[in-house]
Protein backbone atom coordinates (compact mmCIF):
# COMPACT_ATOMS: atom_id res chain seq x y z
CA UNK A 1 0.00 0.00 0.00
CA UNK A 2 1.64 3.15 -1.57
CA UNK A 3 -0.85 5.77 -2.09
CA UNK A 4 0.55 8.78 -0.59
CA UNK A 5 -1.20 11.01 -3.16
CA UNK A 6 -3.65 12.69 -1.17
CA UNK A 7 -1.33 12.61 2.06
CA UNK A 8 -0.14 15.73 0.35
CA UNK A 9 -2.51 17.82 1.64
CA UNK A 10 -1.74 16.29 4.85
CA UNK A 11 1.38 17.45 4.46
CA UNK A 12 1.00 20.70 3.56
CA UNK A 13 -1.51 21.43 6.46
CA UNK A 14 0.81 19.86 8.90
CA UNK A 15 3.43 22.30 7.95
CA UNK A 16 1.20 25.51 7.97
CA UNK A 17 -0.47 24.25 11.42
CA UNK A 18 3.70 24.20 12.80
CA UNK A 19 4.15 27.69 11.06
CA UNK A 20 1.31 28.80 13.70
CA UNK A 21 2.15 26.96 16.65
CA UNK A 22 5.33 28.52 17.16
CA UNK A 23 4.58 31.99 15.61
CA UNK A 24 7.29 33.90 17.66
CA UNK A 25 9.87 31.30 16.17
CA UNK A 26 8.64 31.39 12.69
CA UNK A 27 8.53 35.45 12.46
CA UNK A 28 12.01 35.60 13.51
CA UNK A 29 13.08 32.99 10.78
CA UNK A 30 11.48 34.86 8.34
CA UNK A 31 13.09 38.05 8.99
CA UNK A 32 16.29 36.37 9.13
CA UNK A 33 15.14 35.50 5.39
CA UNK A 34 14.24 38.87 4.75
CA UNK A 35 17.44 39.98 6.21
CA UNK A 36 19.60 37.84 4.35
CA UNK A 37 17.74 38.09 1.28
CA UNK A 38 17.65 41.09 0.97
CA UNK A 39 21.62 42.22 1.83
CA UNK A 40 21.97 39.81 -0.78
CA UNK A 41 19.64 41.06 -3.50
CA UNK A 42 21.50 44.79 -2.66
CA UNK A 43 24.89 43.64 -3.38
CA UNK A 44 23.84 41.74 -6.46
CA UNK A 45 22.11 44.66 -7.80
CA UNK A 46 24.61 47.09 -7.43
CA UNK A 47 26.95 44.17 -9.19
CA UNK A 48 24.26 43.84 -11.87
CA UNK A 49 24.71 47.76 -12.65
CA UNK A 50 28.23 47.63 -11.84
CA UNK A 51 28.35 44.85 -14.66
CA UNK A 52 26.02 47.14 -16.74
CA UNK A 53 28.08 49.95 -16.38
CA UNK A 54 31.46 48.26 -17.73
CA UNK A 55 29.61 45.96 -20.43
CA UNK A 56 28.27 49.49 -22.09
CA UNK A 57 31.95 50.87 -21.71
CA UNK A 58 32.96 47.63 -23.18
CA UNK A 59 31.18 48.55 -26.42
CA UNK A 60 33.38 51.96 -26.02
CA UNK A 61 36.47 50.38 -25.25
CA UNK A 62 38.36 52.29 -27.55
CA UNK A 63 41.86 54.62 -26.96
CA UNK A 64 44.05 56.37 -29.07
CA UNK A 65 48.28 56.18 -29.82
CA UNK A 66 49.41 58.85 -30.76
CA UNK A 67 52.23 58.79 -33.22
CA UNK A 68 55.71 60.24 -33.39
CA UNK A 69 55.33 63.31 -36.03
CA UNK A 70 59.25 62.11 -37.11
CA UNK A 71 57.53 58.64 -38.08
CA UNK A 72 57.41 57.93 -41.97
CA UNK A 73 54.81 55.57 -43.08
CA UNK A 74 57.10 52.75 -43.69
CA UNK A 75 57.22 53.15 -39.68
CA UNK A 76 53.67 54.01 -38.87
CA UNK A 77 52.71 50.74 -40.66
CA UNK A 78 55.20 48.78 -38.62
CA UNK A 79 53.82 49.93 -35.58
CA UNK A 80 50.48 49.10 -36.44
CA UNK A 81 51.70 45.72 -37.23
CA UNK A 82 53.28 45.58 -33.76
CA UNK A 83 50.02 46.71 -32.26
CA UNK A 84 48.23 44.12 -34.02
CA UNK A 85 50.06 41.60 -32.73
CA UNK A 86 49.89 42.43 -29.24
CA UNK A 87 47.21 40.25 -26.70
CA UNK A 88 43.86 41.39 -25.82
CA UNK A 89 43.94 44.08 -29.33
CA UNK A 90 41.08 43.48 -31.64
CA UNK A 91 43.21 43.49 -34.90
CA UNK A 92 40.35 43.86 -36.76
CA UNK A 93 39.86 47.30 -35.38
CA UNK A 94 43.08 48.61 -35.47
CA UNK A 95 42.52 52.24 -37.57
CA UNK A 96 45.35 54.48 -38.55
CA UNK A 97 43.84 58.18 -38.51
CA UNK A 98 45.76 60.68 -40.46
CA UNK A 99 45.93 63.94 -38.98
CA UNK A 100 43.73 65.60 -41.30
CA UNK A 101 41.25 63.36 -40.50
CA UNK A 102 41.14 64.36 -36.62
CA UNK A 103 41.33 67.70 -37.95
CA UNK A 104 37.51 67.12 -39.01
CA UNK A 105 36.62 65.87 -36.73
CA UNK A 106 37.80 68.08 -34.40
CA UNK A 107 35.72 70.17 -36.36
CA UNK A 108 32.66 68.67 -36.41
CA UNK A 109 32.87 67.88 -32.47
CA UNK A 110 33.47 71.65 -31.24
CA UNK A 111 31.66 73.00 -33.99
CA UNK A 112 31.91 76.72 -36.02
CA UNK A 113 34.03 75.42 -38.86
CA UNK A 114 35.08 79.00 -39.34
CA UNK A 115 36.97 79.59 -36.30
CA UNK A 116 39.02 76.78 -36.86
CA UNK A 117 39.43 77.26 -40.91
CA UNK A 118 42.95 78.57 -40.10
CA UNK A 119 44.00 76.00 -37.82
CA UNK A 120 46.91 74.20 -39.26
CA UNK A 121 47.00 70.08 -40.04
CA UNK A 122 50.55 69.94 -38.09
CA UNK A 123 48.72 71.36 -35.05
CA UNK A 124 47.33 67.32 -34.65
CA UNK A 125 49.25 64.09 -34.89
CA UNK A 126 48.38 61.32 -36.47
CA UNK A 127 47.40 58.37 -34.72
CA UNK A 128 46.22 54.77 -34.32
CA UNK A 129 42.82 53.78 -32.67
CA UNK A 130 42.59 50.84 -30.74
CA UNK A 131 39.75 48.19 -29.21
CA UNK A 132 40.67 46.15 -26.45
CA UNK A 133 39.02 42.65 -26.32
CA UNK A 134 38.88 42.33 -22.52
CA UNK A 135 38.17 45.34 -20.72
CA UNK A 136 39.64 44.08 -17.21
CA UNK A 137 43.12 43.97 -19.44
CA UNK A 138 42.79 47.56 -20.47
CA UNK A 139 45.60 49.11 -18.90
CA UNK A 140 47.93 46.08 -19.18
CA UNK A 141 47.16 46.64 -23.08
CA UNK A 142 47.67 50.80 -22.97
CA UNK A 143 50.99 50.16 -20.87
CA UNK A 144 52.20 47.74 -24.10
CA UNK A 145 51.10 49.93 -26.24
CA UNK A 146 53.14 53.42 -24.64
CA UNK A 147 56.21 51.20 -24.54
CA UNK A 148 56.20 50.29 -28.46
CA UNK A 149 58.55 52.84 -29.87
CA UNK A 150 57.07 55.51 -32.14
CA UNK A 151 54.24 55.60 -29.64
CA UNK A 152 54.41 59.15 -28.34
CA UNK A 153 51.20 59.68 -26.11
CA UNK A 154 48.02 57.20 -25.23
CA UNK A 155 44.77 58.71 -24.78
CA UNK A 156 42.83 56.74 -22.48
CA UNK A 157 39.83 56.13 -19.85
CA UNK A 158 41.97 52.97 -17.68
CA UNK A 159 40.67 54.59 -14.34
CA UNK A 160 36.82 54.97 -15.62
CA UNK A 161 37.12 51.59 -16.81
CA UNK A 162 39.03 50.22 -13.61
CA UNK A 163 36.90 52.33 -11.26
CA UNK A 164 33.92 50.09 -12.74
CA UNK A 165 35.52 46.66 -12.79
CA UNK A 166 36.79 47.87 -9.04
CA UNK A 167 32.86 48.40 -8.00
CA UNK A 168 31.86 45.31 -10.05
CA UNK A 169 34.51 42.76 -8.25
CA UNK A 170 34.05 44.52 -4.40
CA UNK A 171 30.18 44.35 -4.76
CA UNK A 172 30.16 40.93 -5.73
CA UNK A 173 33.25 39.54 -3.06
CA UNK A 174 31.42 41.57 -0.55
CA UNK A 175 27.77 40.12 -1.32
CA UNK A 176 29.80 36.42 -1.31
CA UNK A 177 31.08 36.96 2.27
CA UNK A 178 28.14 38.69 3.66
CA UNK A 179 25.65 36.21 2.11
CA UNK A 180 27.72 33.21 3.22
CA UNK A 181 27.20 34.61 6.63
CA UNK A 182 23.70 35.36 6.13
CA UNK A 183 23.07 32.30 4.72
CA UNK A 184 24.38 30.21 7.82
CA UNK A 185 22.77 32.58 10.21
CA UNK A 186 19.49 32.31 8.57
CA UNK A 187 20.03 27.80 8.21
CA UNK A 188 20.77 28.33 12.02
CA UNK A 189 17.53 30.18 12.84
CA UNK A 190 15.41 27.98 10.72
CA UNK A 191 17.28 24.52 11.79
CA UNK A 192 16.26 25.91 15.11
CA UNK A 193 12.36 27.09 14.38
CA UNK A 194 12.18 23.55 13.01
CA UNK A 195 14.06 21.62 15.34
CA UNK A 196 11.81 23.38 18.03
CA UNK A 197 8.78 22.44 16.09
CA UNK A 198 9.91 18.57 16.26
CA UNK A 199 11.08 18.56 19.75
CA UNK A 200 7.56 20.01 20.40
CA UNK A 201 6.38 16.76 18.65
CA UNK A 202 9.06 14.01 19.50
CA UNK A 203 6.39 12.02 21.23
CA UNK A 204 3.85 12.18 18.19
CA UNK A 205 7.16 11.33 15.87
CA UNK A 206 8.37 8.69 18.01
CA UNK A 207 4.87 6.83 17.93
CA UNK A 208 4.39 7.09 13.49
CA UNK A 209 8.20 5.55 13.89
CA UNK A 210 6.75 3.04 15.80
CA UNK A 211 3.78 2.34 14.26
CA UNK A 212 5.54 1.77 10.28
CA UNK A 213 5.87 5.84 9.40
CA UNK A 214 8.64 6.10 6.88
CA UNK A 215 11.43 8.96 7.50
CA UNK A 216 9.41 10.84 4.08
CA UNK A 217 6.37 10.73 5.75
CA UNK A 218 7.89 12.37 9.49
CA UNK A 219 10.20 14.55 7.23
CA UNK A 220 7.42 15.99 4.45
CA UNK A 221 5.46 18.35 6.77
CA UNK A 222 8.54 19.68 8.60
CA UNK A 223 9.83 20.17 5.13
CA UNK A 224 6.80 21.96 4.17
CA UNK A 225 7.36 24.13 6.78
CA UNK A 226 10.70 25.51 6.02
CA UNK A 227 9.53 25.82 2.30
CA UNK A 228 7.02 28.26 3.53
CA UNK A 229 8.66 30.15 5.70
CA UNK A 230 11.62 30.83 3.32
CA UNK A 231 8.75 31.51 0.32
CA UNK A 232 7.55 34.15 3.08
CA UNK A 233 10.20 35.80 3.53
CA UNK A 234 11.70 35.88 -0.22
CA UNK A 235 8.20 37.53 -0.83
CA UNK A 236 8.08 39.79 1.32
CA UNK A 237 12.00 40.52 1.08
CA UNK A 238 10.97 40.92 -2.86
CA UNK A 239 9.15 43.99 -2.30
CA UNK A 240 11.04 45.40 0.28
CA UNK A 241 14.07 45.10 -2.47
CA UNK A 242 11.81 47.15 -5.24
CA UNK A 243 11.34 49.56 -2.72
CA UNK A 244 15.29 50.04 -1.27
CA UNK A 245 15.58 50.20 -5.52
CA UNK A 246 13.16 53.03 -5.74
CA UNK A 247 14.31 54.98 -3.27
CA UNK A 248 18.04 54.60 -4.29
CA UNK A 249 17.69 55.48 -7.26
CA UNK A 250 15.52 58.65 -7.02
CA UNK A 251 17.98 59.70 -4.52
CA UNK A 252 20.97 58.80 -7.64
CA UNK A 253 18.58 61.18 -9.43
CA UNK A 254 18.14 63.84 -7.19
CA UNK A 255 22.47 63.98 -6.85
CA UNK A 256 22.60 64.11 -10.78
CA UNK A 257 24.37 60.99 -11.25
CA UNK A 258 22.72 59.92 -13.94
CA UNK A 259 23.95 62.54 -16.28
CA UNK A 260 27.30 59.83 -15.81
CA UNK A 261 25.47 56.23 -15.81
CA UNK A 262 21.52 54.89 -16.10
CA UNK A 263 20.74 52.24 -13.98
CA UNK A 264 18.48 49.42 -14.89
CA UNK A 265 15.28 49.89 -13.93
CA UNK A 266 13.97 47.61 -11.04
CA UNK A 267 10.75 46.31 -13.73
CA UNK A 268 13.47 44.90 -16.64
CA UNK A 269 14.70 42.50 -13.48
CA UNK A 270 12.30 41.83 -11.63
CA UNK A 271 11.25 38.34 -12.73
CA UNK A 272 15.40 37.58 -12.14
CA UNK A 273 14.93 38.87 -8.40
CA UNK A 274 12.09 37.28 -7.75
CA UNK A 275 12.97 33.66 -8.69
CA UNK A 276 16.55 34.64 -7.52
CA UNK A 277 14.72 35.05 -4.05
CA UNK A 278 12.44 32.67 -4.38
CA UNK A 279 15.14 29.70 -5.19
CA UNK A 280 17.50 30.92 -2.23
CA UNK A 281 14.26 31.22 0.28
CA UNK A 282 13.15 27.80 -0.02
CA UNK A 283 16.56 26.18 -0.70
CA UNK A 284 17.40 27.97 2.73
CA UNK A 285 14.07 27.11 4.70
CA UNK A 286 14.44 23.47 3.61
CA UNK A 287 18.07 22.71 3.98
CA UNK A 288 17.44 24.01 7.26
CA UNK A 289 14.60 21.69 7.86
CA UNK A 290 16.67 18.93 6.57
CA UNK A 291 19.51 19.15 9.06
CA UNK A 292 17.24 20.19 12.06
CA UNK A 293 14.71 16.80 11.30
CA UNK A 294 17.43 14.30 11.10
CA UNK A 295 17.77 13.49 14.90
CA UNK A 296 14.45 12.82 15.33
CA UNK A 297 13.89 10.57 13.07
CA UNK A 298 16.49 8.15 14.80
CA UNK A 299 13.83 6.09 16.20
CA UNK B 1 7.19 -15.47 14.24
CA UNK B 2 10.07 -14.03 16.48
CA UNK B 3 13.01 -15.66 16.80
CA UNK B 4 16.21 -14.58 19.27
CA UNK B 5 19.15 -16.95 18.76
CA UNK B 6 22.56 -16.45 21.46
CA UNK B 7 21.82 -12.33 21.48
CA UNK B 8 23.75 -10.43 24.05
CA UNK B 9 22.98 -6.45 24.24
CA UNK B 10 25.34 -4.60 25.84
CA UNK B 11 24.65 -0.57 26.05
CA UNK B 12 27.32 2.11 25.88
CA UNK B 13 27.18 2.51 28.91
CA UNK B 14 28.49 -0.63 29.87
CA UNK B 15 25.19 -2.01 31.06
CA UNK B 16 24.76 -5.47 30.25
CA UNK B 17 21.40 -6.27 29.87
CA UNK B 18 21.08 -9.35 27.79
CA UNK B 19 23.15 -12.73 27.85
CA UNK B 20 22.66 -15.30 25.76
CA UNK B 21 18.80 -14.99 25.16
CA UNK B 22 17.29 -17.70 22.68
CA UNK B 23 13.95 -17.47 22.40
CA UNK B 24 11.46 -18.66 19.86
CA UNK B 25 7.63 -17.23 19.49
CA UNK B 26 5.64 -19.05 16.30
CA UNK B 27 2.95 -17.35 14.36
CA UNK B 28 -0.27 -17.47 16.53
CA UNK B 29 1.55 -17.88 19.80
CA UNK B 30 0.38 -16.35 22.82
CA UNK B 31 2.69 -15.32 25.40
CA UNK B 32 3.70 -13.66 28.24
CA UNK B 33 7.25 -11.92 28.82
CA UNK B 34 7.91 -11.63 32.63
CA UNK B 35 10.65 -10.38 35.08
CA UNK B 36 11.40 -7.78 37.64
CA UNK B 37 12.22 -3.98 37.28
CA UNK B 38 15.65 -3.92 34.99
CA UNK B 39 15.58 -7.77 34.30
CA UNK B 40 15.98 -7.07 30.53
CA UNK B 41 12.25 -7.19 29.25
CA UNK B 42 12.44 -3.49 27.97
CA UNK B 43 15.18 -4.27 25.97
CA UNK B 44 14.16 -7.31 24.39
CA UNK B 45 11.07 -5.13 22.94
CA UNK B 46 13.46 -2.79 21.77
CA UNK B 47 15.24 -5.21 19.53
CA UNK B 48 12.18 -6.48 18.42
CA UNK B 49 10.89 -3.19 17.36
CA UNK B 50 14.72 -2.58 15.87
CA UNK B 51 14.99 0.55 18.34
CA UNK B 52 18.28 -1.19 19.04
CA UNK B 53 20.21 -3.80 18.18
CA UNK B 54 21.89 -7.00 19.31
CA UNK B 55 26.05 -6.47 20.71
CA UNK B 56 25.92 -10.28 18.89
CA UNK B 57 23.21 -12.82 18.23
CA UNK B 58 20.40 -12.58 15.72
CA UNK B 59 16.93 -11.28 15.82
CA UNK B 60 14.92 -12.28 13.82
CA UNK B 61 10.85 -10.84 12.92
CA UNK B 62 8.32 -11.72 10.69
CA UNK B 63 10.52 -12.77 8.38
CA UNK B 64 13.06 -9.55 8.50
CA UNK B 65 16.56 -10.03 9.98
CA UNK B 66 17.62 -7.21 12.09
CA UNK B 67 20.99 -8.04 12.30
CA UNK B 68 21.42 -6.86 8.44
CA UNK B 69 17.52 -4.89 8.06
CA UNK B 70 18.44 -1.86 5.52
CA UNK B 71 17.51 1.94 7.47
CA UNK B 72 14.80 2.55 5.02
CA UNK B 73 13.19 -1.37 5.71
CA UNK B 74 12.29 -0.65 8.99
CA UNK B 75 9.39 1.01 8.58
CA UNK B 76 8.01 -2.11 6.18
CA UNK B 77 9.17 -4.28 9.28
CA UNK B 78 7.15 -2.45 11.98
CA UNK B 79 4.06 -2.73 9.62
CA UNK B 80 3.94 -6.30 10.61
CA UNK B 81 3.68 -5.44 14.42
CA UNK B 82 1.33 -3.45 16.48
CA UNK B 83 2.87 -2.01 19.98
CA UNK B 84 0.75 -0.96 22.74
CA UNK B 85 2.27 1.38 25.31
CA UNK B 86 1.43 1.20 29.05
CA UNK B 87 0.76 4.76 28.91
CA UNK B 88 -1.35 4.38 26.12
CA UNK B 89 0.40 7.03 23.73
CA UNK B 90 -2.58 8.59 21.62
CA UNK B 91 -2.73 11.77 20.04
CA UNK B 92 -5.05 13.69 22.55
CA UNK B 93 -5.58 16.12 19.54
CA UNK B 94 -7.30 13.73 17.71
CA UNK B 95 -10.62 11.70 18.27
CA UNK B 96 -10.83 7.97 18.32
CA UNK B 97 -11.39 7.72 15.07
CA UNK B 98 -9.05 10.91 14.49
CA UNK B 99 -6.33 8.40 16.27
CA UNK B 100 -6.87 5.18 13.76
CA UNK B 101 -7.17 7.09 10.98
CA UNK B 102 -4.01 8.77 11.57
CA UNK B 103 -2.52 5.12 11.78
CA UNK B 104 -3.79 4.49 8.73
CA UNK B 105 -2.57 7.11 6.28
CA UNK B 106 1.07 6.62 8.06
CA UNK B 107 1.08 3.49 5.40
CA UNK B 108 -0.67 4.89 3.30
CA UNK B 109 -4.07 3.17 3.18
CA UNK B 110 -7.02 4.93 1.09
CA UNK B 111 -10.11 6.84 2.33
CA UNK B 112 -12.28 3.76 1.14
CA UNK B 113 -9.95 1.15 3.07
CA UNK B 114 -9.74 3.42 6.47
CA UNK B 115 -14.28 3.61 6.01
CA UNK B 116 -14.37 0.02 6.17
CA UNK B 117 -11.28 -1.13 8.71
CA UNK B 118 -12.20 1.75 11.11
CA UNK B 119 -15.52 0.63 12.08
CA UNK B 120 -14.96 -2.94 12.11
CA UNK B 121 -11.70 -2.62 14.70
CA UNK B 122 -13.60 0.25 17.16
CA UNK B 123 -16.62 -2.47 17.06
CA UNK B 124 -13.73 -5.02 17.76
CA UNK B 125 -12.41 -3.50 20.72
CA UNK B 126 -15.87 -2.23 21.89
CA UNK B 127 -15.44 1.66 21.47
CA UNK B 128 -18.05 1.96 18.13
CA UNK B 129 -20.04 4.98 20.37
CA UNK B 130 -16.66 6.33 21.54
CA UNK B 131 -15.01 7.19 17.82
CA UNK B 132 -15.78 10.78 18.00
CA UNK B 133 -14.71 11.32 21.81
CA UNK B 134 -11.42 12.69 22.23
CA UNK B 135 -9.21 10.46 24.26
CA UNK B 136 -9.32 12.89 27.55
CA UNK B 137 -13.31 12.27 27.65
CA UNK B 138 -12.99 8.46 27.61
CA UNK B 139 -11.88 6.69 30.54
CA UNK B 140 -8.27 4.38 31.70
CA UNK B 141 -9.59 1.69 30.28
CA UNK B 142 -11.32 2.50 27.06
CA UNK B 143 -8.08 4.64 26.35
CA UNK B 144 -6.08 1.32 26.61
CA UNK B 145 -8.61 -0.31 24.18
CA UNK B 146 -8.50 2.62 21.47
CA UNK B 147 -4.41 1.91 22.03
CA UNK B 148 -5.48 -1.85 21.02
CA UNK B 149 -7.52 -0.46 18.12
CA UNK B 150 -4.22 1.13 16.76
CA UNK B 151 -2.43 -1.56 16.97
CA UNK B 152 -4.82 -3.69 14.90
CA UNK B 153 -5.48 -1.06 12.47
CA UNK B 154 -3.25 -1.96 10.23
CA UNK B 155 -3.86 -5.71 10.50
CA UNK B 156 -0.29 -6.75 12.02
CA UNK B 157 1.23 -10.20 12.31
CA UNK B 158 2.12 -10.02 15.55
CA UNK B 159 0.85 -7.23 18.96
CA UNK B 160 3.83 -6.52 21.19
CA UNK B 161 1.98 -5.02 24.49
CA UNK B 162 4.48 -3.46 26.78
CA UNK B 163 2.97 -3.37 30.61
CA UNK B 164 -0.71 -2.83 28.82
CA UNK B 165 -2.83 -2.71 31.95
CA UNK B 166 0.07 -1.26 34.03
CA UNK B 167 -1.64 2.20 34.57
CA UNK B 168 -5.47 0.25 34.72
CA UNK B 169 -7.53 -1.00 37.78
CA UNK B 170 -7.76 -5.22 37.76
CA UNK B 171 -11.46 -4.91 36.48
CA UNK B 172 -10.07 -3.06 33.45
CA UNK B 173 -6.75 -5.17 33.30
CA UNK B 174 -8.68 -8.25 33.00
CA UNK B 175 -11.39 -7.00 30.42
CA UNK B 176 -8.30 -5.61 28.38
CA UNK B 177 -6.24 -9.11 28.98
CA UNK B 178 -8.97 -10.79 27.53
CA UNK B 179 -9.75 -8.50 24.77
CA UNK B 180 -6.11 -9.59 23.75
CA UNK B 181 -6.76 -13.05 23.99
CA UNK B 182 -9.90 -12.51 21.73
CA UNK B 183 -7.59 -11.20 19.04
CA UNK B 184 -4.81 -13.72 19.72
CA UNK B 185 -7.45 -16.20 18.72
CA UNK B 186 -8.50 -14.29 15.55
CA UNK B 187 -5.18 -15.50 14.56
CA UNK B 188 -2.73 -12.42 15.88
CA UNK B 189 0.51 -13.60 17.52
CA UNK B 190 0.57 -11.78 21.28
CA UNK B 191 3.57 -11.24 23.03
CA UNK B 192 2.85 -9.62 26.55
CA UNK B 193 4.93 -7.84 29.08
CA UNK B 194 3.07 -7.48 32.43
CA UNK B 195 4.62 -7.66 36.14
CA UNK B 196 0.93 -9.01 37.05
CA UNK B 197 1.04 -12.17 38.34
CA UNK B 198 -2.56 -13.01 39.03
CA UNK B 199 -3.35 -12.04 35.12
CA UNK B 200 -0.92 -14.34 33.73
CA UNK B 201 -1.57 -17.23 36.19
CA UNK B 202 -5.04 -16.59 35.03
CA UNK B 203 -4.89 -17.01 31.22
CA UNK B 204 -2.60 -20.59 31.28
CA UNK B 205 -0.58 -19.35 28.66
CA UNK B 206 3.04 -19.31 27.47
CA UNK B 207 5.42 -17.66 30.52
CA UNK B 208 8.73 -16.60 29.55
CA UNK B 209 10.57 -15.31 32.61
CA UNK B 210 13.95 -13.03 32.58
CA UNK B 211 16.32 -12.12 35.04
CA UNK B 212 19.62 -10.27 35.07
CA UNK B 213 19.54 -10.20 31.10
CA UNK B 214 19.10 -14.06 31.18
CA UNK B 215 16.08 -16.19 30.42
CA UNK B 216 15.34 -18.31 33.25
CA UNK B 217 11.94 -20.43 32.23
CA UNK B 218 9.95 -20.80 29.37
CA UNK B 219 7.38 -22.97 29.74
CA UNK B 220 3.09 -23.24 29.62
CA UNK B 221 0.65 -22.75 32.03
CA UNK B 222 1.43 -19.59 34.23
CA UNK B 223 3.95 -18.13 36.53
CA UNK B 224 4.99 -20.78 37.89
CA UNK B 225 7.27 -20.13 41.05
CA UNK B 226 8.88 -16.64 41.99
CA UNK B 227 11.67 -15.99 39.89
Amino acid sequence: MKKHGFNLFYFIREGFASIFSHGLMSFAAVCMIVACLLIMGSFSLLAVNADNLLSEAEDDNEFLVFIDETFTDDQINALGAQIMALPNVDAANVRFIPKEDAKATYIERYGDESMYASLPDEVFRDRISIHVLDLSKFKETVDAVKALEGAANVRDQSELAMSFVAVRNGATALATVLVGLLVCVSLFIIANTIRLAAFTRKEEIAIMKMCGATDGFVRWPFLIEGLVLGLTGAIVAFFLQWGVYILVLQGLEESGVFSIFVPIPFLEIWKMVLAVFCGAGALIGMVGSGLAIGKFLQV
Amino acid sequence: MIRLIDVYKEYDNGTKALNAIDMRIDDGEFAFLVGPSGSGKSTIIKLITAEESPTAGQVVVNGFNLNNIRHWQIPYMRRTLGVIFQDFRLNKKKTVWGNLEFTMRIIGASRKEMRQRIPYVLDLVGLTDKSDALPDEISGGEQQRVAIARALINNPQMIIADEPTGNLDPTFSLEIMTLLERINAMGTTMLVVTHEKDLVNRFGKRVIAIKDGELIRDAQGGYGRPV
